[in-house]
């Protein structure tokens, strides 16, 4: 088993080098929520620009950063922003890390459709995801224990749920998941417990919301209206869990990279943003 | 002449060197294992790391405690095993005994062809299948537990564990079974007083062998026991652990490597826990291996 993973990392490492190698080629990689969008974009910016050649590839926000610190990619994309701890790791390797937000991300909090829950506020998603109410009932739902699903700790989605929700933005803050919390390795394994359990909770990128499971509505607190998960209300900034998704490049873009980085700014890349289910940035 | 012999003594040599590659792998693979790994031992007590109940490897300080997850792995191979083991010696007793000609090929193909079988399969399989089964017969809030790796472990482990055994059944000499026969024996009888002794060490290496293949499964746990990092409720109403989603050792080094900052505690914790793995599929290993010169030897 050791022996077949190293020779796969090899391979892998072997591969990407060889990728890396192309003058004119842009190497993306990073945040698993923003790969489709990613996508999206390079293959309309290398359908205007033949010649050009732009790959993605996903692995988790820290994995793209890493990356990028690394040298083996030329942007990372991240569904956070980056922690001072790779800060000064990308200053010892020599890379500047530099910040630009592309997109905004709302986060659905999700339940199954025939769980009679509608609306929850911020502190009581908190108290759930953190194991202090563990049946439906607390929260006016029927007598049944509460399911909660997570994200793995490598998706940019956990930390963000945790820092603004568990911990609402509080720096001082303890708050952590409940350890009884399924942990699942991606958004669409949650959707589809989500979809099979009566008695489960989840979240993720508003993308991923299907007719098989029920987005609630969410309040910052009991006296605020509770908001609906959609495109406008997080443009609107109403809805209270939503959040920016960043692009970060080796100092300021330059040539090709600066090129791609403007593409995706411009009006005709902000549609494509609306297209894959996220939130342009105006 | 000269050139001949020149030849013969190119490959030899690399032959040698691919004789050895593996051995060197080995070391080369567990000297970075160790490396890394022991790096925490600098800013974190091993004892705490063994011993500690809460594992919140991306707080602030980081909380390194592994135990949930060394019982989380030694819970679904130990129902792993408890299914496996009966079913996959009757199966190589079945084989090697009684099955008839055409049968016993169609019986090895099978087994076989559960073995090539790419775990991520048998994980995606197990998703979509078994853990809403789970559910909805045992009545828990979720179908994602333990008992759901065990299951789908248990099938992985079933072809090492069938064809080592029914390997030590073959083995034992035809005079004994003819002995056993001539003395009146039934055939039961035969079986399990005479051949399944006879075939004992070979029989156990088989068991360990299997254990070893389900210790370190990966994909197909990480997708069906739910991952968190929780010391199950060792009571009846819970299947003594079973019904409760564990967090597997090998799930938590395979999900969380991608995003760990290189250098960073979390990182070399998890190369710590790999040489945790490391040491445990090594003993396994080394015990399966005394079993089986063991059986050489008295035979």
């Amino acid at each position: 088993m050791l022996m077949r993973l190293f020779v796969i990392v090899v391979f892998i490492l072997h591969s990407t080098l060889a990728f890396a190698a192309g003058k004119n080629s842009i190497q993306i990689k990073g945040s698993d929520t923003m790969v489709n969008l990613a996508q999206a974009w390079a293959e309309v910016y290398m359908e205007q620009n033949p010649g050009a050649f732009v790959a993605v590839t996903g692995g988790g926000s820290g994995t793209g950063l890493s990356s990028l610190i690394m040298g083996t990619c030329s942007i990372a994309m991240s569904s956070r922003n980056i922690k001072d701890k790779e800060v000064s790791l990308a200053k010892q390797k020599g890379t500047q890390p530099y910040e630009a937000k592309v997109a905004l991300d709302g986060l659905a909090v999700v339940v199954n459709p025939n769980n009679p829950v509608n609306k929850l506020t911020i502190e009581q998603l908190a108290a759930i995801f953190s194991g202090r109410i563990t049946n439906w009932k607390e929260v006016g739902g029927p007598d049944s224990k509460i399911v909660i699903l997570s994200r793995e700790v490598n998706s940019g989605t956990h930390v963000y749920f945790k820092e603004h929700v568990l911990r609402k933005n509080d720096p001082n803050s303890k708050e952590e998941f409940a350890p009884s919390a399924l942990m699942l390795p991606s958004s669409q394994a949650i959707a589809d417990e989500i979809a099979g359990n009566a008695g489960a909770i989840g979240y993720y990128g508003m993308g991923y919301i299907s007719p098989k499971q029920k987005p609630v509505a969410v309040a910052a607190d009991a006296k605020s209206e509770y908001v609906q998960p959609t495109i406008d209300n997080v443009i609107k900034g109403k809805y209270p869990i939503s959040r920016p998704l960043f692009l970060y490049t080796n100092g300021k873009p330059e040539g090709p990279i600066k090129e791609f980085m403007d593409f995706v700014l411009s009006k005709e890349g902000q549609e494509i943003v609306l297209k894959t289910d996220f939130v342009p940035l105006k | 002449m000269h050139l001949r012999k020149f030849k013969e003594f190119i490959i030899e040599k690399l032959i040698l060197i691919s004789g050895l590659a593996s051995v060197i792998f080995v070391a080369l693979i567990f000297f970075f294992l160790l490396k890394d790994g022991f790096s925490l031992f600098k800013s974190v007590n091993p004892l705490g790391f063994l011993s500690g109940k809460s594992w919140y490897p991306i707080s602030e300080p980081p909380q390194l405690g592994i135990l949930p997850l060394i019982i989380g792995s030694l819970i679904v191979t130990l129902g792993a095993t408890v299914i496996s083991v009966p079913i996959g010696v009757a199966c190589a007793l079945y084989i090697s005994e009684i099955a008839p000609g055409k049968v016993k090929e169609v019986l090895k193909a099978g087994v076989e062809l559960l073995a090539a079988i790419p775990s991520v399969v048998l994980g995606f399989i197990g998703m979509v299948t078994l853990v809403p089964w789970v559910k909805n017969i045992f009545n828990l809030p979720t179908g994602l537990t333990a008992l759901s790796g065990s299951i789908m472990l248990a099938f992985m482990a079933m072809p090492t564990i069938v064809s080592v055994a029914e390997d030590a059944l073959y083995s034992v000499p035809k005079s004994y079974k003819e002995g056993a026969l001539a003395l009146g024996a039934t055939r039961w009888q035969t079986i399990h007083r005479v051949l399944l002794p006879a075939a004992s060490s070979g029989i156990l290496a088989a068991v360990m062998l299997g254990i070893g293949r389900v210790i370190g499964e990966t994909m197909a746990v990480m997708m069906i026991t739910g991952n968190s990092a929780v010391i199950p409720k060792m009571i009846f109403s819970n299947l003594f652990g079973f019904a409760q989603p564990v967090r597997t050792m090998t799930a938590t080094i395979a999900a969380e490597m991608g995003e760990t900052v290189v250098g960073s505690e979390h990182y070399f914790a998890l190369f710590a826990i790999g040489i945790v793995l490391f040491i445990i599929s090594f003993f396994i290993n080394v015990t399966a291996d005394l079993f089986l010169h063991r059986e050489k030897k008295k035979i």
